[in-house]
């Protein structure tokens, strides 16, 4: 299982019949193994990194740094699930440190950012405090060299 | 008259080198270099670039200023963590300051051994199909290279027997490469003992050649030879970082042996090479040290390949040994009729698929072909496809 969920968080796409025959397994068990691993959401979703730059799309990120009010018997969950059910919250994280959450935050521009964080975020009761760090340029993500310039340079045919 | 002074001038090449011909590797390169979406299965090294915290320590080296000569036998840190790994690995101790060599690749260790060895006439006994310098660099160290087709039938594990028909009074060495380029053969430990007693029973030295120790599958754990019982002092074992740590350009590699071999083969390095580059000797200590993690990783990375590219070429019909180590796959081609030459040219001009014709490790290697796999999955599956449509579409006639 292990396996195959390395090979699947490398490339999701990649198709069973290959996918079998790396495993020594029948096509028909990978199939299987593959929908347990979803119903039991080991894997929990499938998604696509794409520059959305490359497509001229302007694009604003923002990390949130968020101080909070834990509150009797939840703790962080109940305001942390108030911030991450907007769809502008990409990513959360409960942090260790000077700050509580950490939220990641796309929007269409600085403005949009500012009001989301100005009248959603700190307005939440609990939130006594957000800091914004807005990105500035992306080299890495999810393990992802975003332009890697390192190609194949071996000699076509060696020893 | 510009045909003649040719001739002369070859006249006056010394006989060593006109007794080798030239590399059989290297046929389709100028083929192969000119088409646009050639995918090659053609090329002896790892896809790989070299892990980054080896690039960054050998930067940091020449920031620091280490950019001069080292001791001929290479850093002294460099040949503790050498000495570590075999004590670690293999529980075979070996002495840093005097039985171990750092060199120019495994190459370079594989020639000092020759010269150091070698008196005119000597033979060596060479398992093939084998790499390609083994019987060239035993003729230019003034030997005779005396090739044993190792067989299919035997999973390409060469048998004591097999040794014994080709002895003579003038053999004096047993050379090695296990696991095997080109055929992925690996010997167990009761393959190699059985070695080990034919060794001892001539008197033989034994040079063994462990670039692809590293890399084995399928729970088969590589042996050292020089960590069988007795073997240490008549083995030379050559290894390097090449393939385990994805640094073929660096050419860093060593020999391990007693101190009398090491003392011979350091005596000829420090007139020819001096010493091997300091920066690759620092890549090779920081290897040794921290990047056990990012080796371990492609060697599952490629022990998946294996098993794509030889259930691939089982289904469409060559047969193949099953390999265990190294990062290549030998099949055999002769159910399509072709020859080894016939089949690589073929395939490369209809498909632009590159592979190694057999007979270019040895005349036993003749009707097969390697394919490296040292390549992405992407591209073994394409090729897979590729070789599968010239089966069916370039039948021989």
């Amino acid at each position: 299982m292990r396996e195959l969920l390395e090979l699947l968080e490398h490339d999701a796409r990649r198709p069973v019949s290959e996918l079998a025959p790396i495993l020594g397994k029948s096509e028909y068990e990978v199939e299987q193994d593959i929908q347990k691993l979803e119903k039991d959401k080991v894997i929990l979703s499938y998604n696509t990194l794409i520059d959305w730059e490359k497509l001229g799309d302007e694009k604003v990120t923002a990390m949130i740094e968020i101080n909070l009010t834990p509150q009797r018997e939840v703790g962080f969950d109940a305001i942390a699930e108030r911030i991450y059910r907007f769809d502008e919250v990409r990513t959360v994280y409960l942090m260790s440190g000077s700050f509580d959450l950490m939220a990641i935050i796309e929007g269409k521009s600085l403005k949009d950012i500012a009001n989301f964080v100005a009248t959603r975020l700190s307005t939440i009761e609990g939130v006594t405090a957000t800091r914004s760090h807005f990105m500035l340029k992306p080299y890495k993500k999810d393990g992802t060299i975003i332009n890697d310039e390192e190609k194949d340079r071996r000699l076509v045919v060696s020893p | 008259m510009e045909t003649n002074e040719k001739e002369n001038w070859n006249r006056r090449l010394s006989a060593g080198v006109q007794a080798i011909p030239p590399s059989g590797i290297r046929k389709f390169f100028d083929i192969a270099a000119q088409m646009e979406d050639v995918i090659s299965l053609g090329v002896g090294e790892p896809d790989f670039v070299t892990p980054w915290p080896i690039r960054e320590a050998c930067v940091y080296g020449l920031e620091q200023g280490y950019t001069s000569y080292t001791a001929n036998r290479g850093l002294i840190e460099l040949r503790q963590e050498i000495a570590n790994l075999y004590h670690n690995q293999y529980q075979v101790d070996y002495d840093p300051a005097a039985e171990i060599l750092t060199t120019v690749g495994v190459s370079e260790a594989m020639d000092l051994a020759m010269r150091a060895l070698l008196k005119p006439g000597d033979e060596v006994l060479i398992p093939e199909p084998c790499y390609v310098s083994y019987a060239a660099c035993t003729t230019l160290a003034g030997g005779v290279p005396v090739p044993v087709p190792a067989k299919l039938e035997n999973e390409f594990r060469i048998q004591p027997e097999e040794l014994e028909e080709k002895l003579t009074p003038k053999t004096k060495i047993l050379l090695i490469g296990y696991p095997n380029n080109p055929t992925g053969a690996i010997m167990t430990r009761d393959d190699l003992l059985g070695i080990a007693d034919f060794a001892e029973k001539h008197d033989l030295i034994v040079i063994s050649d462990e670039i692809y120790g590293a890399l084995t599958y399928g729970g088969e754990k590589h042996v050292c030879f020089s960590s069988l019982p007795g073997m240490k002092d008549r083995t030379i074992l050559l290894n390097g970082f090449s393939k385990a740590y994805a640094m073929t350009g660096w050419r860093i590699g060593y020999a391990l042996g007693n101190p009398t071999f090491i003392a011979a083969m350091n005596k000829i390095h420090q007139y020819t090479m001096l010493c091997a580059p300091v920066t690759a000797q620092l890549g090779a200590i920081e290897a040794l040290r921290h990047c056990e993690k990012p080796m371990k990783k492609m060697v599952r990375e490629y022990d998946r390949r294996r098993r794509l590219i030889y259930d691939g070429l089982t289904k469409m019909g060559l047969p193949c040994f099953e390999p265990k180590g190294a990062f290549y796959i030998f099949p055999d081609i002769t159910p399509t009729g072709y020859t080894s030459d016939e089949f690589a040219n073929a395939l490369l001009k209809t498909e632009h698929v590159a592979v190694i014709p057999g007979n270019a490790f040895g005349a036993c290697g003749e009707g097969h072909v390697r394919c490296s796999y040292a390549t992405s999955i992407d591209k073994i599956s394409e090729a897979l496809t590729r070789i599968e449509h010239f089966l069916t579409h370039h039948k021989k006639k």
